[in-house]
């Protein structure tokens, strides 16, 4: 396809003076259209939302037809002490994995695509930047994640009313379900902000990746309490604590200390990516 | 006005640009002229905020890219890297930038306009062609219509079309008062746009003076001689003082290729005029009588010395510097 423009071009349509300095809300629009305007997060954000309720539906009915299988005693015993824990556990587990890769690609892309050159031009104030952007994907995850998982929590239930009776009335459900999208919405500027610092797309997303499901194999090696301890703290360990209905006896944190630790995780990494933004050379 | 003071930039050893002074007025086309390697990128994505100075200032009305209030209002950039995402549609690429100085929508539409695009508008990105791609580049330049415009190598990978279409479109902003800087390594392309030059080589200013001065500074000007009895004219240039050599119509007055060489010489050292002259005293024929200073020629003897990828051993553009003068 050409397009022919004349030789000799026309004159520059003339624009009115600016009544005021652009605002915040102008970024925060911008940053907006940036995230809407791609396949790849229309297309995650979907992939997010069938494999996180598509395995739950799926865990929670082959539960419910093997429900007098051989291992329905020690199955019993979890279902009744945590059953948001249960239904949502698996769905959220891998939902985890789409939205670390989402947020390690809104900025990462920035960088591989040289975009981030023309958004800094237009935005020369760095941390402005990064504060609309961190805030308007904070708003569009905790959006999805919180349907995602209602979603999840009613379809679930549903399928397993029969034997674990579970409604959003009893004793911490509301939490652990909107917990379950506080958790992914956290996870994901988690991500954002290793994607700041790395810049690059595949190191960034093996990294978060790897932070997320080896590192919890990796603590319970270590000798003694050692492990214990570390794996508490660790991201996903500690953050997804919020999303159970009880707490095992064997847990060093409750609920909200666990995702208190996961938001300081997200907030030391992203101090540590604005302090390099405004130092390094776009 | 974009004024450069004394800036420096390291990449670990190597110095990208060293104590560069210069400043570009506004109404005309400035040419930042360097062979490559010399710094022309690294100086304009400096006076853009990108990247960080060691040392040195850059300044566009005398404040700092990163204080403008509205930057796309001031200054437009077209950088030489590529900035826009492969999957995004021109005009949502357009989009946001109108939206982060808080321009209505339909400027979107306006410069789509302008450069041409409206039919591809809502196509991804990484469907353009180089040409396409140069023109959203300049429509998202223009977007604020600002009155300073830095172009990076422009031209670079255009059609013929694309070029002429480029090198107007710089002459009409520059008539209407605009501030236009715009780097290139092509110095043919250059004499034809740019009315003043700023040429650096290895980070360092190596001179700055209006085109037609620069090529005037040629020390080392050549004329093209075609005459059948070449033995006596060379003898006759011998003895006033210039030096002859075969010539050419090639690069640096050598033979082209396939070109006769027959007759032709190359005289330095003494003027087309005076050549004609002793050529008439002597009653020798000439068929081609023909001054080689061109921009080119100017250019390259300027930066001889300081190619960055080519030779190394102690700087030597500061003699250069010296000798240029």
């Amino acid at each position: 396809m050409t397009t022919t423009a004349p030789a000799a071009p026309a004159q520059v349509p003339s624009l009115p003076d600016a009544g005021h300095r652009p605002s915040f809300g102008n970024i925060m629009a911008a940053e907006w259209t940036k995230i809407r305007s791609v396949r790849s997060t229309v297309w995650t954000i979907i992939a997010f939302t069938v494999v996180t309720i598509g395995f739950t539906a799926l865990i929670t009915w082959l539960t419910e037809s093997n429900w007098y299988g051989p291992h329905a005693a020690a199955r019993d015993a979890s279902y009744l002490s945590d059953p948001i824990g249960t239904i949502l556990g698996v769905g959220i587990f891998l939902g985890q994995l789409v939205i670390g890769v989402l947020g390690v690609l809104v900025i990462s892309t920035e960088y591989s695509t040289g975009v981030i050159r023309s958004s800094l031009l237009a935005v020369p104030r760095r941390l402005h930047m990064l504060a609309a952007k961190v805030l308007v994907f904070t708003i569009l995850l905790f959006v999805v994640t919180e349907i995602v998982c209602f979603c999840s929590f009613f379809v679930g239930s549903a399928i397993l009313h029969a034997h674990v009776p579970v409604s959003l009335g009893d004793h911490n459900v509301v939490r652990a379900v909107i917990g379950g999208g506080l958790y992914l919405t956290v996870i994901g500027i988690w991500a954002l902000a290793i994607g700041a610092l790395i810049r690059h797309s595949a190191g960034a997303i093996a990294t978060a990746l790897g932070a997320l499901f080896l590192l919890p194999i990796i603590g319970p090696l270590l000798p003694d309490s050692w492990g214990a301890h570390i794996n508490a703290y660790l991201p996903e360990q500690a953050g997804s604590t919020i999303a159970h209905t009880n707490q095992a006896a064997s847990q060093l944190l409750s609920a909200w200390q666990g995702f208190g630790v996961l938001c300081v995780w997200a907030a030391v990494l992203l101090v540590a990516a604005a302090v390099l933004l405004r130092k390094r050379d776009a | 006005m974009i004024e450069v003071r004394d800036l420096t930039k390291r990449f670990g050893d190597r110095v990208a640009v060293d104590h560069l002074s210069f400043t570009v007025e506004p109404g005309r086309v400035t040419g930042f002229l360097g062979p490559n390697g010399a710094g022309k990128s690294t100086t304009m994505r400096l006076i853009l905020g990108l990247d960080h100075p060691h040392s040195g200032t850059a300044t566009i009305n005398g404040k700092p890219y990163s204080e403008l209030a509205a930057p796309l209002r001031t200054v437009g950039a077209l950088l030489e890297a590529k900035s826009v995402h492969s999957g995004r549609s021109a005009r949502n690429h357009l989009l946001f930038l109108a939206q982060t100085q808080g321009l209505p929508r339909k400027r979107v539409d306006e410069v789509l306009e302008l450069v041409g695009l409206q039919p591809v508008a809502n196509k991804r990105a990484g469907s353009f062609s180089l040409g396409m791609g140069q023109r959203l580049g300049i429509a998202a330049a223009m977007l604020g219509n600002p009155q300073i415009l830095l172009l990076d190598e422009p031209v670079n990978g255009l059609d013929p079309e694309g070029v002429l279409w480029i090198r107007n479109l710089m002459k009409a902003l520059a008539t209407e008062g605009r501030t236009i800087l715009v780097s290139s390594h092509l110095m043919n392309e250059m004499a034809v746009t740019a009315d003043h030059l700023i040429v650096i080589g290895r980070g360092r200013l190596i001179t700055e003076a209006s085109t037609a001065d620069v090529i005037a500074q040629s020390s080392d000007k050549s004329v093209l001689v075609r005459t059948p009895d070449a033995a006596k004219l060379t003898e006759l240039i011998t003895a006033a003082g210039g030096t002859v050599k075969p010539g050419g119509n090639g690069t640096n007055g050598q033979p082209g290729p396939g070109e006769s060489t027959a007759g032709l010489l190359s005289v330095t050292g003494i003027d087309a005029p005076k050549i004609g002259e002793l050529a008439a005293s002597g009653s020798v024929v000439l068929h081609e009588l023909t001054p080689q200073a061109s921009l080119e020629e100017a250019f390259l003897e300027l930066t001889s010395d300081s190619v960055e990828f080519g030779r190394r051993g102690p700087d030597p553009v500061g003699a250069t510097l010296g000798s240029a003068r």
